[in-house]
């Protein structure tokens, strides 16, 4: 039989923990190691990446057994690519521009993650949530934000 | 009496207008989150913390353990009602709760549900009242052996009992505890695995990794499901459970409450496990239990009163001993950190305010729950019908308002925006991320016991065993695992967790 890797979930998880604590070992060499009695700031991740190295290929192992588990469930690329990019646009705009510049875009942004988008609703819940948001965090809970940078508030 | 002063002085704390208001605030948000599906009270909190900075220490911790506990109420109206388990606890109340709703008794269900939690929350309170003190007094005498031991024990315990397999929960542990060392070493003065980059060498902040796993990486493997939510909604008529029902829920009740509170005061152990066992007990008592699953009524008692003990519960070994018993426990110390306090077992002598407070606010919230939820939930059920693709962008606006406010810079909100996705894979590669989020709060405290643990022995490492308190954490440690490696408590567990 064939092994399939594409949607081998345990394979891929072993992956994962195989690397990410060969990589905290491999960072933790730079740092002093020390001695039980004094533990240098390399002793506890190198420890800790280990255990989970080992534990990684466990992991491993299961997904190479024949009757491995296959990963579950659709995936949306679509909600995986919008919704970090309507996060990173609220960052920036929060810097630059303000609360509400930065609302009015990150709901239409996020709300395109979304299939089933409509404009009209979408354009309702902007200004909706906008006017809540600024309504309950920046006048009753009193965060510091100008709402438009250089023209209203702060 | 001691405990009758202190309950007192607690109340008096409590029925502050202030303190009422956001204990109301609390317990409306938690029923609110705890109906909706997809968003939990974690992420809820997660999201709320950084704001607190502007309440008071007692207020704001009244209004998340509110919202903690409100979310296991509006869980199980939304099971009774539609099937729906809003929080992973109600999955349980779901089996003969429909069933009762689908025979017409949705009125009996719900009361129930709410007379079940109401009377476990009220000896929860007295619990905690009674044991805190001496349980405080007693980790005063803790060093750094037997923390070391204890956050082991918690960490295990955690790993063990979460859904899935064992040692996938365990690495996810270690995941946590590795990424809780991100940032300046406190012995050293180094900065570890900072990669150069100045903001991380203070840490990742937990809230970061909690709503970028628990809310973004959350909505990101909702959208990739079809929306599907069938509304059940049966006419609710007289509300009050007869004379009957109440006589044969009044044992399950007791008995749910007492298994609640023994896993509650457990740390690593979530209100699912308390829930299911809780009902096992039940079938297992009734004179017929063919009836389980056709709306027996003890099948919502003693689970409802279960998962309400436990909730409470946990609150014990997170106030006395300063250890988060769960991933939100976590967060509340840190929004008692947030406040300037140290958690620990000086807490209770040094704020008593705070801690008699919050336990006598519990009691009064648990009362708001059952006087507004029963007239409310015609409301609850209209808010099911709100689409999710609504929902979700709003969730999203929530999160990214909070984070930002945690230092007023961008920055955190770039790396939420990665943890989302790190959690997306997780949840897609079923690696639970709750045990992670346990070891991630707990791994710089752990690393510090142990470099002090064995410093003041020497380098030796019998120390964890030599040391009573610690010996006994350990012996429970190694219990733990040795149980659940036990073939029939592995099937069992098989079944129960899926």
């Amino acid at each position: 039989m064939k092994l399939e890797w594409r949607t081998n979930k345990d394979l891929w998880a072993g992956l994962m923990y195989i690397v990410t604590g060969a990589l905290g070992m491999w960072i933790a060499r730079d740092y002093p190691f020390g001695s039980a009695l004094r533990m240098g700031p390399g002793y506890f991740p190198s420890v800790l990446g280990g255990i989970m190295v080992a534990m990684g290929i466990y992991v491993l192992a299961l997904g190479l057994r024949k009757n491995h588990e296959k990963i579950q469930g659709n995936l949306s690329l679509r909600a995986l690519i919008v919704l970090p990019i309507s996060m990173i646009v609220f960052g920036i705009l929060m810097e630059e521009a303000g609360f509400i510049p930065a609302m009015a875009a990150l709901i239409p942004i996020s709300a395109a993650a979304s299939r089933e988008f409509k404009w009209l609703e979408v354009l309702g819940l902007t200004v909706g949530l906008t006017i809540l948001c600024a309504a309950g965090f920046i006048f009753a809970l009193g965060l510091p934000y100008p709402l438009i940078k250089g023209l209203w508030g702060y | 009496m001691d405990l009758f002063n202190n309950l007192f002085f607690g109340f008096s704390v409590a029925l502050s207008l202030q303190n009422l208001w956001f204990c109301f605030i609390g317990v409306f948000l938690g029923t609110l989150i705890g109906v909706l599906p997809g968003i939990g009270p974690l992420a809820t909190i997660a999201m709320l913390l950084p704001i607190t900075f502007n309440v008071p220490p007692v207020a704001a911790l009244i209004m998340l353990a509110g919202i903690y506990y409100g979310a296991q109420y509006g869980g199980s109206t939304t099971a009774i009602l539609v099937n729906l388990p809003g929080e992973t606890a109600a999955v349980v109340t779901c089996i003969d709760g429909y069933q009762m709703a689908r025979q017409g008794r949705a009125g009996p269900a719900l009361a129930i549900a709410a007379i079940g939690s109401f009377f476990a929350g009220t000896v929860c309170t007295l619990i905690i009242a009674m044991f805190g003190p001496p349980l405080a007094e007693m980790a005063l005498k803790f060093g750094a052996p037997e923390y070391f031991s204890l956050m082991l024990m918690g960490l295990v315990a955690a790993a063990v009992l979460a859904h899935g397999d064992m040692i996938k929960s365990l690495a996810m542990v270690a995941m946590g505890l590795l990424l809780g060392i991100i940032g300046t070493d406190v012995n050293s003065g180094m900065a570890r695995y900072s990669f150069g980059i100045p903001e991380l060498t203070d840490g990742i902040g937990f809230i970061v990794i909690a709503v970028g796993v628990f809310a973004v990486g959350e909505i990101v493997s909702n959208l990739g499901e079809t929306e599907e939510r069938k509304v059940f909604t049966s006419k609710i008529s007289g509300l009050m459970p007869t004379k009957e029902d109440l006589k044969t829920s009044f044992w399950p009740i007791v008995r749910g409450t007492s298994i609640g509170a023994f896993f509650g005061v457990l740390p690593g152990t979530g209100p699912a496990i308390a829930s299911f066992s809780s009902y096992m007990v039940e079938k297992k008592m009734a004179k017929d239990p063919s009836r389980f699953g056709k709306g027996a009524i003890e099948g919502v008692a003693g689970p409802e009163a279960a998962n309400n003990a436990d909730a409470q519960c946990k609150f014990i070994p997170t106030l006395t001993l300063g250890i988060p018993a769960s991933a939100v426990m976590a967060l509340m110390l840190g929004a008692l950190t947030i406040q300037g306090i140290a958690p620990g077992p000086q807490v209770m002598t040094q704020k008593p305010d705070l801690f008699w407070g919050l336990v006598a606010s519990m009691w009064i919230g648990n009362l708001m729950l059952v006087i507004l939820n029963l007239p409310l939930i015609g409301l609850w059920v209209s808010l099911l019908k709100v689409p999710y693709r609504l929902l979700f962008p709003a969730i999203m606006a929530f999160s990214c308002i909070g984070i930002y406010s945690v230092n007023n810079s961008s920055f955190e909100l770039y790396l939420t925006a990665i943890f989302g996705l790190i959690g997306f894979m997780w949840m897609r590669l079923e690696c639970p991320p709750a045990p992670m989020l346990l070891g991630f709060v707990l791994g710089p405290l752990m690393e510090e016991n142990l470099r002090r643990a064995l410093l003041i022995s020497r380098g030796d490492p019998t120390v964890f065993v030599t040391r009573p308190i610690s010996l006994g954490f350990m012996i429970a440690t190694v219990l733990i695992i040795v149980i659940m490696l036990a073939p029939a408590v592995k099937a069992r567990r098989a079944a129960i967790t899926g």
